[in-house]
């Protein structure tokens, strides 16, 4: 039903109204959908906001107890939280506009110089791990798709099952318990050893990322320390992602593989492997970048859980530890930080699926 | 339809169209969800599913029976005489799966630890379910702008990592720790406001596709109560994916619920037993060697979520027929030879179409088509 010259016909015209259509619409998209972000921000930090008060205000709930109630009495109405809620929700927004996220209660600090001092050591795990989870997911969901309904499938699918049922901070335990004390061959907790720490202090412009940094001083022992720091937390982070990485490519090719198209091109005699390779991997790209994305934003969660393990000083170890000390500032500073992190992030992924796949946009 | 078919223009004594099993009202018992699917699955989907509902069922066993299997209870730190438990003890006779860093029982706890979980599952899934439905019934059946904006909010909070908002919303609700039935419910109930969205969203995709179709239509027509058509015909027919979405989100709940404990945002150990809690004290023994204190609450949440997961896993493969295993039989109920009657064939001359046809009878074929190609047995 399908030959060649017939396949390629209709395919000419349809690639120039696709460039066509590239310069008016795809910017057109990517204006709306960037425009998209403002409410679903807005929404988080008004649900943020409203949660975090229903609470009461956050100088009695750190310093409750601990102060006179006179003193305390006097703390909030110089930070005025005595104010009718609205007028602070409006004060609150007003300095969200200006980058303002308020000031920690236990530790004094702008909340955003959190977020330029500890971003980088989340960004570094969190990029450590999605390398790890696309590393494993990827050649094993094909691999389970290819030999699928058969026992590599099988033990494929209970592994990336077992990898999504053992908690982050379960897994993290296990292997500081087999690598750093059993075998005691990897340290247990924190980013780099003291003396790596002080190597960095000489840098002009340190990015935070360590491993950046470890090659920007150009020596080798520091970066294989940092690299030894790394590896239990991005394998960590990375394998709970792979489970999901695993599940979602191998369901996303076994349904192109069985779509029209491949079977076309079956019965035009293409190959098992370039079937696999080709023509059913490029459109299951399409909805495992989109949920790729989602997971980028699922993992700052599952960053909170690992930093918490293994000491890892990002900002989910920060938001922990201001948890703790109930600075009920901070936290709020930190989730709004990470809202607005994971509407960037989707956005972002958004735009690329656009690329990849013109249907998407309008 | 089929039987009087069967009975109208049947070939004497040939009975294959008797015993198709499609549109006969079968046992209620076999159209239950997990049920239903297990009658479906072949090869190592039933396995999987076989070994996800063993494992779910053990941990309620366990859940129901705590107090007859612990031999200690969760916050107990003294034996009947008075004297005190030792603390991290290795695994001994008196305790085989030793003590934590504060002298609790590991084996009592993780036991314990099942009946707190499974409560918080059934809180967090019922309360979301009901809520989640509801919302979406309302918003997909009449739209407008409350939809409209209901549907932007639901889609900001699915976005947003689950586990921060169940932060905030333990620390709303319990202000941090609590008692056993308010830290559950405080737990439960944040699961829930994370979960509600997928619900949400769900049911009212399906809402809105069904609302358009001829026999709500009709019903409206006919004068039937907006109340009737919402939970006859728009509820009945969009709970099709419910029970994948629920076996999905009881294992995230109890996810949730370890994480919210190892931060130290779950229940007091006085309260109630709590894995997630017994694996954030258990942080600095395992620097230390101990492995006793973290391993086995961590292998129980590990095994009852994967028996959940393996259950939810294949309830979706087996409602997504692109995913389903498929073996053979599936072409034999429209093939020539089964729908045109030969009137030379002997009638009840064994072939391929009648073994296969027996080989069918008593699984599931409850009228799709698609359900009856899949019902026969692996080749």
């Amino acid at each position: 039903m399908s030959s060649p010259t017939a396949a390629a016909a209709p395919a000419k015209p349809a690639k120039r109204v696709k460039r066509n259509r590239l310069s008016g619409g795809f910017f057109r998209f990517v204006l709306t959908r960037f425009l998209l972000i403002i409410p679903t921000v807005f929404i988080l930090v008004t649900v943020v906001f409203f949660v975090m008060r229903a609470t009461g205000d956050p100088i009695s709930a750190a310093l409750g107890g601990r102060l006179a109630p006179d003193e305390l009495q006097r703390r909030i109405h110089a930070a005025g939280y005595d104010r009718p809620i609205i007028v602070q929700y409006i004060d609150y927004l007003g300095g969200l506009l200006h980058g303002d996220l308020g000031t920690t209660m236990t530790d004094n600090q702008p909340v955003v110089s959190i977020l330029t001092r500890y971003g980088a050591a989340t960004l570094e795990l969190a990029i450590l791990a999605l390398i790890i989870a696309l590393l494993v997911g990827i050649p094993l969901g094909r691999l389970a798709a290819h030999h699928r309904d058969h026992a590599s499938d099988a033990g494929i699918r209970i592994f990336a099952i077992l990898c999504y049922a053992t908690p982050v901070f379960f897994l993290g335990l296990l292997l500081k318990l087999v690598f750093a004390v059993w075998m005691n061959v990897l340290p247990s907790s924190g980013r780099a050893s003291l003396s790596s720490e002080m190597q960095f202090t000489r840098l002009v412009s340190p990015t935070g990322l360590y491993i950046v940094d470890a090659l920007q001083l150009g020596d080798m022992s520091v970066l294989a320390d940092v690299l030894r720091h790394a590896v239990l937390p991005a394998l960590a982070l990375g394998l709970l992602t792979a489970g999901v990485f695993i599940r979602l490519v191998r369901t996303n090719v076994i349904a192109t593989y069985n779509s029209g198209y491949v079977e076309a091109a079956r019965s035009r005699g293409v190959g098992e492997g370039r079937l696999l390779g080709k023509h059913a991997w490029k459109p299951a790209l399409i909805p495992i970048i989109t949920v790729m994305g989602m997971q980028i934003a699922l993992m700052l969660a599952g960053a909170v859980l690992t930093e918490t393990t293994f000491e890892w000083k990002g900002l989910g170890f920060m938001l922990s530890t201001y948890l703790k000390a109930r600075d009920f500032v901070a936290v709020q500073g930190i989730v709004i930080l990470i809202a607005i992190i994971v509407a960037v992030v989707n956005f972002i992924v958004d735009v690329i699926a656009a690329i990849i796949d013109p249907r998407v946009r309008y | 339809m089929p039987e009087s078919t069967a009975t109208s223009v049947g070939v004497p004594g040939d009975t294959r169209l008797e015993k198709l099993s499609v549109s006969k009202n079968r046992h209620w018992f076999s159209k239950l969800p997990v049920v239903r699917q297990l009658g479906i699955a072949v090869g190592w989907q039933k396995g999987m599913l076989i070994v996800g509902l063993v494992l779910t069922c053990f941990f309620l066993l366990v859940a129901i029976f705590a107090p007859v299997i612990a031999p200690y209870g969760y916050a107990q730190m003294k034996y009947d005489d008075g004297t005190g438990f030792p603390t991290q003890a290795p695994p001994s006779a008196e305790h085989i799966w030793g003590t934590t860093v504060g002298g609790y029982d590991v084996f009592s706890r993780t036991v314990w630890g099942a009946r707190t979980a499974v409560i918080a599952i059934i809180v967090a899934v019922v309360l979301s379910i009901f809520l989640g439905v509801l919302l979406g019934l309302v918003s997909g059946y009449f739209g407008g702008w409350v939809d409209r904006v209901l549907v932007v909010i639901a889609d900001a909070i699915y976005s947003f990592p689950s586990l921060l908002l169940a932060i905030l919303m333990a620390i709303v609700i319990s202000g941090g720790q609590s008692s056993m039935w308010g830290g559950i419910l405080a737990s439960g109930i944040s699961i829930t406001v994370v979960y509600i969205p997928q619900y949400f969203r769900t049911i009212r995709a399906e809402v809105v596709r069904i609302k358009g179709s001829a026999f709500v239509e009709s019903s409206k027509v006919v004068g039937a109560s907006t109340w009737r058509i919402m939970t006859r015909h728009l509820l009945r027919n969009s709970t099709r994916t419910l029970p994948v979405i629920l076996t999905l989100n009881s294992s995230e709940a109890i996810l949730t619920l370890a994480g919210l404990g190892f931060l130290g945002f779950g229940i007091e150990p006085t309260k109630a037993a709590e894995w997630g809690y017994d694996l954030n004290r258990s942080v600095a023994d395992v620097t230390a060697g101990i492995w006793w204190t973290a391993v086995f609450p961590g292998l129980a949440i590990v095994l009852i979520v994967l028996g959940i997961t393996l259950v939810g896993e294949s309830l979706n493969d087996l409602a997504d027929p692109r995913l389903r295993t498929r073996k053979s039989a599936g072409e034999v109920i429209g093939s020539i030879e089964d729908t045109s009657v030969d009137p030379n064939a002997k009638p009840d001359a064994a072939n391929q179409v009648l073994a296969e046809l027996d080989a069918m009878d008593g699984r599931d074929a409850a009228g799709d088509s698609t359900t009856v190609g899949d019902a026969g047995k692996e080749a």
